[in-house]
């Protein structure tokens, strides 16, 4: 049987030889004939010395495809080296001459029966990496035979080839009962035959579209075997499994306890993911636990882990990912890291995006007995270099006050006395944003007011951004008393009214009608009357005239000032925060996406993952775009041909091929661009374009999560809800 | 996990990529260097994450050596692990090459194609011990040639034996077992003098050299491992934290607290614990105090004392005071003590060297340098590094921890063999004191 295929092999290969060898002889000089030469030396070492060239141009990004019947002369060979480069090549481009593969497919069902167990678990490695659709073919026998390999190298090799098979043709791997044999692996002796079983069905169930193939079920008796197995893998080996218990859902408080004090080990393990692939299983599996007690001892054991995540001797993007899940825990189990304030204290060595989210971690930890310490580092953060740290240690202050009422006036000294050291605008407009916040989280306390007006009364010439000079108007027509030279200063802002920006033009109204409503005499009716005849009549802004209108006719209109005064001077609620958290429905999604993309982006997965990504990827898309891109170089490199072939004898019918291949080539690419909806092309802005809508929707949801945020427009209060709903806009792209 | 990993300069230009799924079109990674770009010029805002998506793919890279080891998917993967996953990928690459750069991945881009085939197969990670891999995956291929079909190379059985990380048949004449324990000390000081944070990072390191399977036994005075956890009257120490080379058998931990193990053959570190050291650390082991007064426009006038708060008998060594001065400070002029001052302008410090400090002593020294008349406000400002200070103190351990015995039995060959035992502890990555 093997021969008559052999035979009829070699057959198929001399006739194809042939004619793609007068297809493809190209140019007679340069670099690829000198290669071409080498491929076919005689002498061993010429013969790999030249394939190691190919590979190395090949890594340059050159185009040797060309060269692809050379080098698979060389496929058959003792040297391992050799051919695991010629395998290398063949995997690179076996899609431009998917025909000539057919060739070495000999040499690859030869090589699976090979006595050496790294030889069979390479070739059948490669064959499943040739993307072909020939191939399947070819294929059956030797993934049969090495499934069954008594070599477990071999066997965990050929579980991740049949998950090569069903990407290339699901049918057929179903057909062959490829499926059952894997999932009989999954109770092989060799935890690491088990753990590729794992991977490859878990691949499998990412790509398959139908939705009546099961392609496996995790089960008691499954998971009681992992629980096993777990011990005896390699790290990567232990992440898939507890990636399966933490699939696996039951009610049964007996298995929960048992899962758990399994993987409580694992959180002692070196790889950070393992650990926090550890907690998220334990965390998956708690609430099942009817006593309140044993969860909260649990709970404790995770704390320490959890640092350890942030230890310095991992790598800082490893530690990002760390704090990034760190705050989602936070959110859910505030009490888990009450203690250990310090380890996210700042390191001067840090990079600067670490550094921004430990002190999100810290505000987070503030509590009663570590504000001290806390507030002194974080002014410490406030003197460094990096603007953007020190805004954020500015607006840390802040949070530290609105979630502790007995912090305020340290904090707020605290403010001072760096506006005081340092200055500079940076400081001074965080500062008055901040202190601003304070008030709002405070209203009418009239200790504070008399603490915080004096500073931003000191300032004010030199606040010159829009949001802090909304927050010094807001408080302008919320506390006039407290202001001194209070008709000086309104008159500045009217005077400068016309150069402002809408905000600051709005902000700007509303503080004069709620002054003029507030004060029994008439000193300030003719800024009013300024005010309100600019708005109406010289600003362009529909919203500031709509307002100034509005404002004017209750005015003017019949109503006793009682009414107007309930209307203008009603108060807004108190904030309660300037922390954001996260939406209760989110939250629960991203606790349950733990460790992966999403909880770094704190977003969940289905808005920004393509669901059909999971599927086979559409094929027609990924030709085109490799269709694309080949015709490029193809125009490149004839374009390069020509130049050589004017100095080349036969270069004439040569030449006359390119220019031809070119034009071609040329309408091809015409085609390519001028048909109207190019797939790859349209499709990428409009998945683009739902991934915000479905961004926006979620932020809709938002806003009343934060019941601080006032209600009404105009006020500078809407800048600070605003920034931080802004703020995890941003974060989301 | 990964569909693609790529090789990138500091650019983003690929060097040396592995397409191992095929899901996303092998172009895709010419976008890094705008995408990357783009993030770069967000840096001000504080915008940089590790991280891009782009049109549903995803780009997670790290950074080494100006290089960016980047990996893309498409899915919602385990982000963590990918990251670990690269960066295991350096540590390996390390070993192999010594230090891994754009020049080393030129040189080595055949070895390369072979480790990246060896450690992930379709995007599933499989192999990345390095002692492992360098059985089968060897430097120097010439050799293979040369070997006769009878040595032909295998995959070594610990591939995928339950000990994946000892091969059998080792032998040692003398069987001889090194134990460091190292203690790194951070240590965040105040202008004062004040602790404001303090770590103890400490490791347990072994060079082995053993024959056959050994089997090892550790003995320490942890308090969390040799007595329950009611019982704090015993003197031991309690360990936060501790985290253990994947020889240990953690479940045995976890019940029995007895660590026990089959260590790989050379040097691995056995286990790392960190205690937050407010119980042994509440003052610095070394302690800096230094007044820096400007004069504006003319020059800078430096004192700093150091002093050993450690144990008369013990000796730290090695110390370095690296003091940070404004950049466009010269003309330096020092009086030390005792020890020698070096000017690095480069850097823009002052180093002060101790080569051996007895345990209680004090030392002073005393600088001055000249300022240019004209200066530039921004670049005083800038200036808040904080004084770093490099020690280590042999003999010594901060936490007192102790290794009570290594226990070595090998079940064949029973032979005898010998454990040595050092200590050092010294002065971690940020060992800091803040400058007023």
């Amino acid at each position: 049987m093997s021969n008559t295929l052999n035979a009829n092999l070699n057959k198929v290969n001399s006739i194809l030889e042939r004619k793609l060898r007068s297809f493809l002889s190209g140019p007679k000089k340069g670099e690829t004939f000198e290669l071409r030469n080498g491929l076919v030396s005689q002498y061993k070492h010429e013969r790999k010395d030249s394939i190691q060239r190919v590979i190395q141009a090949m890594t340059l990004g050159k185009d040797v495809s060309s060269l692809f019947p050379d080098v698979l002369k060389n496929i058959a060979t003792y040297d391992l080296q050799q051919k695991k480069l010629v395998y290398l090549y063949l995997m690179n481009y076996a899609k431009t001459h998917p025909e000539l593969c057919i060739l070495a497919v000999n040499t690859f069902v030869q090589d699976t029966e090979d006595p050496n167990p790294l030889i069979r678990a390479l070739a059948i490695r490669t064959m499943g990496c040739i993307r072909v659709d020939k191939m399947v073919d070819y294929m059956e026998i030797p993934l049969q035979r090495t499934l069954k390999d008594e070599n477990p190298y071999v066997r965990k090799t050929a579980a991740v080839c049949v998950a090569k098979l069903f990407d290339l043709n699901p049918q057929i791997c179903i057909e062959f009962g490829f499926l059952e044999q894997l999932q009989e692996l999954i109770k092989d002796s060799n935890p690491m035959v088990v753990v590729n079983a794992l991977n490859a069905l878990y691949e499998i169930k990412d790509m398959n579209t139908d939705e009546n193939l099961v392609v496996f079920e995790i089960n008691h008796e499954i998971i009681q075997n992992l629980v096993l197995c777990l011990n005896e893998c390699t790290e990567w080996g232990r992440i898939t499994i507890l990636t399966t218990l933490n699939d696996y859902t039951t009610s049964d408080v007996e298995q929960v306890n048992h899962i758990i004090e399994r993987v409580i080990p694992q959180l002692q393990h070196v790889n950070p993911s393992v650990v926090l692939s550890s907690i998220k299983v334990i965390l998956h599996h708690l609430e099942i636990i009817p006593s309140q007690q044993q969860r909260d001892g649990i709970l404790k054991k995770l704390s320490a882990p959890l640092v350890s995540l942030v230890n310095s001797s991992s790598i800082p993007e490893a530690q990002y990912v760390g704090l990034k899940n760190i705050r989602i825990i936070l959110e859910k189990y505030p009490q888990i890291l009450s203690k250990e304030l310090r380890i996210f204290f700042l390191k001067y060595s840090d990079p600067l995006y670490l550094k921004l989210e430990k002190l999100e971690i810290m505000i987070r930890l503030a509590n009663e007995s570590n504000s001290t310490i806390l507030l002194s580092e974080l002014k410490e953060y406030a003197m460094e270099f990096e603007p953007s740290l020190v805004s954020k240690a500015i607006k840390s202050i802040g949070s530290v006050a609105i979630q502790l009422s007995n912090c305020v006036v340290k904090s707020v000294t605290l403010l001072n006395e760096i506006i005081e050291q340092r200055g500079g605008d940076l400081i001074i407009n965080e500062s008055i944003i901040v202190l601003t916040n304070i008030l709002r989280r405070y209203p009418r306390k009239n200790d504070f007011i008399t603490l915080i007006i004096p500073i931003i009364s000191n300032h004010i010439e030199e606040l010159d951004r829009n949001d802090s000079l909304s927050s010094y108007i807001y408080l302008l027509g919320e506390y006039p008393k407290y202001f001194s030279n209070l008709h000086d200063k309104l008159t500045k802002l009217v005077e400068q009214f016309l150069s402002f920006d809408p905000i600051l033009q709005l902000n700007t109204l509303t503080t004069i009608v709620k002054i003029n409503l507030q004060s029994t005499g008439t000193q300030f009716s003719s800024l009013l009357q300024q005010v309100l005849e600019m708005s109406t009549k010289e600003c362009e802004n529909a919203d500031v005239r709509d307002k100034a209108y509005i404002y004017w006719r209750l005015l003017s209109s019949s109503s006793s000032v009682e009414v107007q005064k309930r209307i203008v001077l009603s108060k807004i609620p108190a904030i309660k925060t300037t922390i954001s958290s996260f939406n209760p429905i989110i939250l629960e999604t991203l606790m349950s996406e733990l460790s992966t993309l999403s909880s770094v982006y704190h977003k969940p997965a289905k808005t920004f993952i393509d669901a059909s990504a999971y599927s086979r990827t559409p094929k027609t898309n990924e030709k085109l775009e490799d269709l694309k891109t080949k015709a490029k170089k193809e125009i490149i490199n004839n374009v390069k041909n020509e130049n050589l072939l004017d100095f080349d004898d036969d270069g004439n019918e040569n030449g006359v091929g390119s220019e031809e291949g070119v034009n071609s080539l040329l309408d091809e690419l015409n085609d390519l661009f001028m048909a109207q909806p190019p797939p790859t092309q349209s499709e990428a802005p409009q998945q683009g374009q739902s991934q915000t809508n479905d961004i926006l929707s979620l932020f809709n949801t938002i806003p009343t999560t934060t019941p601080g945020k006032p209600s009404f427009t105009g006020s500078s209060t809407t800048t600070n809800t605003g920034s931080t709903v802004n703020n995890d806009l941003l974060d989301l792209f | 996990m990964a569909s693609q990993i790529h090789f990138l300069d500091i650019k983003g230009k690929s060097l040396l990529s592995r397409d191992y799924k095929g899901d996303i079109p092998s172009n895709t990674i010419e976008k890094f260097p705008l995408l990357l770009l783009e993030l770069e010029n967000s840096i001000e805002e504080g915008e940089y994450k590790p991280f891009i998506n782009n049109q549903g793919i995803n780009y997670v890279f790290i950074n080494h050596n100006n290089l960016y080891i980047c990996a893309l998917t498409r899915k919602n993967e385990n982000i963590m692990a990918i990251i670990m996953f690269l960066s295991k990928l350096v540590e390996v690459m390390t070993q192999y090459f010594k230090s891994l750069e754009e020049e080393s991945i030129r040189d080595n881009f055949v070895i390369i194609y072979e480790l990246l085939d060896e450690m992930m197969d379709f995007g599933i990670p499989q192999i990345t011990d390095t002692k492992i891999l360098k059985e089968y995956i060897t430097q120097d291929y010439y050799s293979l040639i040369k070997s006769s079909p009878q040595h032909l190379l295998t995959p070594p059985n610990a591939v995928t034996n339950a000990v994946s990380w000892r091969k059998d048949g080792i032998f040692y004449k003398k069987n001889e077992a090194f134990l460091d324990v190292i203690e790194s000390i951070n240590m965040l000081i105040n202008a004062n003098g004040q602790v404001l944070n303090s770590e103890i990072l400490g490791e347990v390191k072994i060079k082995s050299h053993l024959s056959g399977m050994p089997d090892l036994r550790l003995g320490l005075n942890d308090k969390g491992i040799f007595t329950s956890e009611g019982d704090t009257s015993g003197k031991g120490i309690e360990m936060e934290d501790i985290k253990f080379h994947q020889c240990v058998r953690l479940s045995k931990f976890e019940n029995e607290k007895i660590i026990t193990f089959i260590p790989p053959d050379g040097e691995f570190t056995l286990m790392s614990y960190r205690l937050s050291s407010a119980q042994f650390l509440m003052k610095p082991l070394l302690l800096v105090n230094c007044r820096m007064k400007v004069h504006k426009h003319s020059r800078i006038e430096i004192v700093c004392s150091i002093k050993a708060q450690i144990k008369k008998k013990s000796t730290a060594n090695n110390v370095e005071v690296i003091i940070p001065i404004p950049e466009d400070a010269d003309t330096p002029k020092f009086n030390p003590e005792y020890g020698s001052v070096k000017w690095i302008p480069e850097k823009s410090c002052l180093v002060w060297k101790l080569k051996t400090f007895p345990g209680g002593k004090q030392f002073t020294m005393s600088a001055e340098l000249g300022l240019p008349a004209v200066v530039d406000s921004e670049k005083a400002i800038a200036n808040n590094k904080p004084i770093k200070v490099n020690f280590s103190i042999p003999y010594f351990t901060t936490s007192g921890i102790q290794v009570r015995y290594l226990r070595i039995n090998e079940p064949k060959l029973q032979y005898q063999s010998y454990p040595w035992v050092r200590y050092i502890t010294q002065s971690g990555e940020d060992y800091t004191v803040r400058m007023k």
